[in-house]
């Protein structure tokens, strides 16, 4: 579903390689996860996958579905069924949650060439799936993200990633300031989510999200290459172990 | 570079002769005069224009300004308002309403010039007057001495119907002097909206007292005749826990100054003075709003947000002044631009001074581009880069926008900041 080849990644402003020939195939009905320590490359792959400016890619492919995106906008991409879950989802204050995500949904049906969503569809939509997430009706009303705690913020990234219905998730760090509950509330949200038409990409540091979401295939990434590709054993291996054995291992 | 000095060949003529020397307003004109004879036109080199040349509003010749295809009279329409139509600032009886409403006494100052007695002659050119104390403004004092049309109201109730003064343009070379005076008594209020070119030039000084209680809506967009060059001056006074809420939207004009110059005199009076504007091109904008507090426990608000693209100026002049007797003033000043393009430019002199010890005071001014983080944020939810550049740009002028209490006129002016976006997506 997402593959990616060889991928080297260099900053836009300065010289230096952050992804230094990534291989990863993402499937669909699968829960990819990528661990590492910090400054392995994680969160670069992500912003890269989703088309943020920045980065300059010096070699190796990217499809997914069968498109080569890495030369797509943003916004291409994401009609493509790709969804990135930010580590830090931005405020955008004067921007109401809810036009925010019907304007996003309606654009990607555009792009696919269907019809908009209609008001009371959109609606009744919203509500089921916030109400799923313990989204009330007074976050949707305010403008995106603005005043959210940050637990809502990542509740408010998978409410969007609901209302999407993505094909490639990618989750960028999103147990990263959560405390245990909130864990569990954006895990379930996600596991609602899993599907066999769905593929997922799961980063993080910790193997206490992937407690909640299970992964089927763990990949260690280190120096901006993955390293180490195993089941969910491995995550449990950096859990006692921490990532220096399994470097040595590597090297 | 060479400025015009008064009374230069190239100059709007400034002579005694042409005063009305008759009714009740003569002796307030004869010493509008001589005002403007003291001060002189404004030139470029007065610190006060120093970010606005006012060479095009002074001069002789009135340049020319095109008459756009875009009819924007009627925007209004859905509010059921009483129309006051000017054409080239000549009154419009045909196009105007019925002026008889309860509660209201809407006259002509071209009418009522010629009588000898007036309620006007307590408050015609007085604050202009007032307002030359802080810094000469020699265009509102020419105003008052030449000054042939206009509206004169009185309101001694609370008037639902807003009264809607339309500004309509059929002439490329008009210039128009309009003087409008808006006394509302105590406890009553008006909603005052404003829209329409109005004429190549125009030279607009409104002077609104408002007694005790008294409240005043006041929206205005101004038109969109690219060409048009237009001073307006908005004088006033506020008497106990009255209150002022003055909004103007601008979407081109080759040049616009709109200066505001506020007296708070009552005690828990609230003044809020805001605007939008949008500018592409050859645009500029220019703010300059005076706020003086001198009563216990008032308040104001001076928002101003300006879009700014393809090399268009915006200017903001604001300031906030505290008398010693203004305990427990909250005054707010906010200036931000937002510019689309590394060639437009925004100019700003925000101040504060103040006399009085416990007050609660803040301003701030910013320039900015779009908000890249938040740009990445939508696109990647799949919204265009366009419509999310819309959407930031609309989410920039909300604070402004917000400042518009009735939610249908608010949405007048959303639906107008849309269409704009609209038409100059590319």
């Amino acid at each position: 579903m997402l593959k990616i080849n060889n991928l080297h990644v260099s900053l836009d402003d300065e010289d230096k390689q952050i992804l230094k020939g990534v291989d990863l195939n993402v499937d669909a009905g699968k829960v990819h996860a990528i661990m590492g320590p910090n400054g392995s490359g994680k969160s670069t792959l992500s912003y890269v996958l989703s088309g943020k400016d920045g980065y300059n890619v010096t070699n190796g492919t990217v499809e997914l579905n069968g498109y080569d995106i890495l030369e797509l906008e943003p916004e291409e991409r994401a009609s493509l069924g790709l969804f990135l879950a930010f580590q830090y989802p931005i405020e955008i204050p004067g921007v109401g949650n809810m036009t925010f995500l019907r304007t996003a949904i309606n654009a990607q049906r555009k792009s696919r060439g269907e019809d908009e969503i209609s008001a009371t569809d959109f609606l009744r939509l919203v509500r089921e799936k916030a109400a799923t997430l313990k989204i009330d009706t007074d976050m949707l009303k305010r403008p995106v993200n603005v005043g959210f705690s940050g637990g809502e913020k990542k509740r408010n990234e998978i409410l969007q990633m609901a209302m999407l219905e993505p094909k490639v998730c990618i989750l960028d760090e999103t147990d990263s300031g959560l405390d245990v509950d909130a864990m569990k509330l954006v895990a379930n949200g996600v596991n609602a989510l899993r599907d066999e038409g769905r593929g997922f990409l799961v980063i993080t540091h910790y193997q206490r999200l992937l407690d909640h979401i299970k992964p089927d295939i763990v990949h260690i990434m280190a120096d901006g290459k993955i390293v180490k590709t195993g089941g969910p054993e491995l995550a449990i291996e950096v859990e006692n172990n921490g990532y220096s054995d399994l470097l040595d291992e590597a090297s | 570079m060479s400025f015009p000095e008064q009374n230069s060949a190239e100059n709007l003529e400034i002579k005694e002769s042409a005063l009305v020397t008759a009714g009740w307003s003569a002796e307030a004109r004869k010493d509008a005069f001589e005002r403007t004879m003291k001060s002189g036109l404004p030139t470029a080199r007065d610190e006060y224009w120093k970010y606005t040349n006012p060479k095009s509003l002074t001069s002789k010749i009135v340049e020319k300004a095109p008459l756009s295809k875009d009819k924007e009279g009627g925007m209004f329409t859905g509010a059921n308002p009483i129309k006051i139509v000017f054409v080239d600032g000549k009154f419009a009886p045909e196009k105007s309403d019925d002026l008889d409403v309860s509660g209201l006494s809407v006259e002509r100052l071209s009418i009522i010039n010629k009588l000898n007695l007036h309620w006007a002659k307590d408050l015609y050119g007085r604050y202009e007057k007032l307002s030359q104390v802080s810094v000469p403004r020699p265009l509102a004092a020419y105003n008052t001495a030449y000054a042939d049309e206009g509206v004169v109201i009185n309101v001694s109730e609370r008037i639902e119907r807003p009264i809607n003064i339309i500004y309509e343009h059929a002439d490329e070379y008009s210039d128009v002097i309009l003087r409008h005076i808006i006394k509302i008594d105590d406890n009553a209020e008006l909603t005052l909206l404003e829209n329409g070119p109005a004429a190549a030039r125009l030279n607009q000084v409104m002077e609104v007292k408002l007694s005790d209680g008294a409240k005043f809506n006041h929206i205005r967009v101004l038109g969109r005749d690219h060409e048009r060059r237009t001073a307006t001056h908005i004088f006033g006074e506020l008497g106990k826990e009255a209150k002022f809420k003055s909004f103007t939207l601008t979407v081109n004009g080759v040049l616009t100054r709109n200066e505001c110059f506020l007296n708070i005199n009552g005690d828990d009076a609230a003044a809020h003075i805001s605007g939008a504007c949008i500018g592409d091109g050859d645009f500029h904008h220019d703010d300059t709003v005076f706020i003086t507090h001198d009563a216990v426990g008032s308040e104001s608000r001076q928002v101003f947000k300006k879009v700014l693209r393809n090399g268009a100026t915006g200017v903001f002049q604001g300031k906030i002044l505290v008398k010693p007797n203004a305990q427990k003033t909250d005054g707010y000043q906010i200036s931000q631009s937002l510019l689309l393009d590394e060639d437009s430019q925004f100019l700003a002199k925000p101040e504060l001074e103040i006399y009085a010890d416990d007050v609660a005071c803040s301003h701030g001014s910013t320039s900015g581009a779009i908000d890249e983080e938040a740009l990445f944020y939508l696109t990647s939810r799949g919204i265009s880069k366009q419509i999310a550049i819309d959407m930031l740009t609309m989410a920039f002028l909300a604070e402004a926008v917000e400042e518009i209490e009735n939610i249908k006129l608010k949405q007048v002016i959303l639906d107008l900041l849309t269409n704009w976006l609209d038409r100059h997506s590319s």
